[in-house]
């Protein structure tokens, strides 16, 4: 490795990791909105409670798609690490990162779909406490997932234009750790939101 | 002491190796996710050990996916990323558990009326 390949692997590593710090606060910005779901919970206002409004096997399929996105994005990154600069593993990283970004679609879809449900039913945010956190906890969780959905159009342009370089395997490697974070956050949710919520 | 700030294992993501550990982290989340789902559908255990065993489960698919999807470097010295990672880990249950525990306490020394029905909090009169 010459020296100015060496400094530019640094520096990659270097915004990796304050991309890495970042995500870390965003996990305290879930957190503290977890612990106002949390406190609110109970306060249903003589509307619905948690248990009344959703459907489980409905998450349960939510759930899982998030997951497999999740997985499929995992196999673009193998790729864009694995073999660098050949033309096939271009072809493969672009194909699972447009797996990953229908599955993300989907998830999204099945969010907008409930979410439009609820309002239906006289759920809204501003039906109780508890329906105001709910909206913004999956709320936030839901616009984080659409962001990172316009940022993985964005790698998937470049990749097709630049290949797979330094850059885009970087920016692949930082959209991961977000992507696989969102699924993380996504399981207290699923936890403390529905399985809770159903008990 | 070099400053070495790698976040992801980058010769771990690139090998073989890593195909595997994605495809456990898959399948072991999936088993995670099903179990607490279907304990709860099917209401096998009291309503507060069935708290606990979601809870339980979903700190496994936590840990299953730190290890099996973020690849975080053990190689970065000193160990940033897991410095972080620690850190945010004890103010997140910091955050969380002490809100709980504060506004149960709430609740409990003001049981006078229904205090979870309402909006607003309870008002003692």
């Amino acid at each position: 490795m010459t020296k100015e390949t060496l400094i530019h692997h640094n520096a990659g590593a270097r915004n990796l990791f304050g991309f890495w710090a970042y995500i870390m606060s965003d996990a305290l910005l879930f957190a503290s909105i977890f612990a106002t779901y949390a406190v609110l919970q109970n306060n249903t206002f003589g509307g619905p409670s948690a248990g009344d409004l959703f459907s489980m096997p409905f998450v349960l399929v939510e759930t899982l798609i998030l997951l497999a996105s999740s997985f499929t994005y995992g196999l673009a990154s193998l790729h864009a690490h694995h073999h660098r600069n050949e033309e096939n593993c271009k072809r493969k990283v672009i194909f699972w990162l447009a797996i990953t970004f229908l599955l993300g679609v989907l998830f999204l879809a099945m969010e907008v779909f409930e979410f439009t449900k609820l309002f239906q039913e006289g759920a809204g945010f501003q039906r109780s406490g508890f329906l105001s956190a709910f909206f913004t906890l999956v709320g936030t969780h839901g616009l984080h997932v659409t962001a990172g959905l316009l940022w993985m159009g964005s790698i998937t342009a470049q990749v097709i234009r630049h290949g797979i370089t330094e850059r885009t395997v970087n920016k692949i490697a930082a959209l991961g750790l977000f992507w696989h974070f969102l699924y993380i956050v996504w399981i207290f949710i699923f936890t403390f939101v529905y399985l809770i919520g159903a008990i | 002491m070099t400053n070495d700030f790698k976040v992801i294992d980058e010769q771990y993501e690139a090998g073989r190796l890593a195909l595997r550990s994605y495809v456990t982290g898959f399948v072991l989340s999936i088993i995670l996710t099903l179990i607490p789902y279907f304990i709860v559908a099917k209401h096998m255990l009291g309503n507060q050990s069935l708290i606990w065993a979601v809870v339980l489960f979903a700190v496994a698919q936590l840990l299953a996916q730190v290890v099996f999807f973020l690849h975080l470097s053990k190689k970065s010295k000193p160990l940033w990323n897991m410095v972080v990672f620690a850190f945010t880990i004890f103010v997140v249950s910091f955050l969380v558990i002490g809100s709980l525990w504060i506004m149960y306490n709430l609740n409990y020394n003001m049981t006078d009326t229904s205090p979870s029905k309402t909006n607003e909090g309870h008002i003692p009169q």
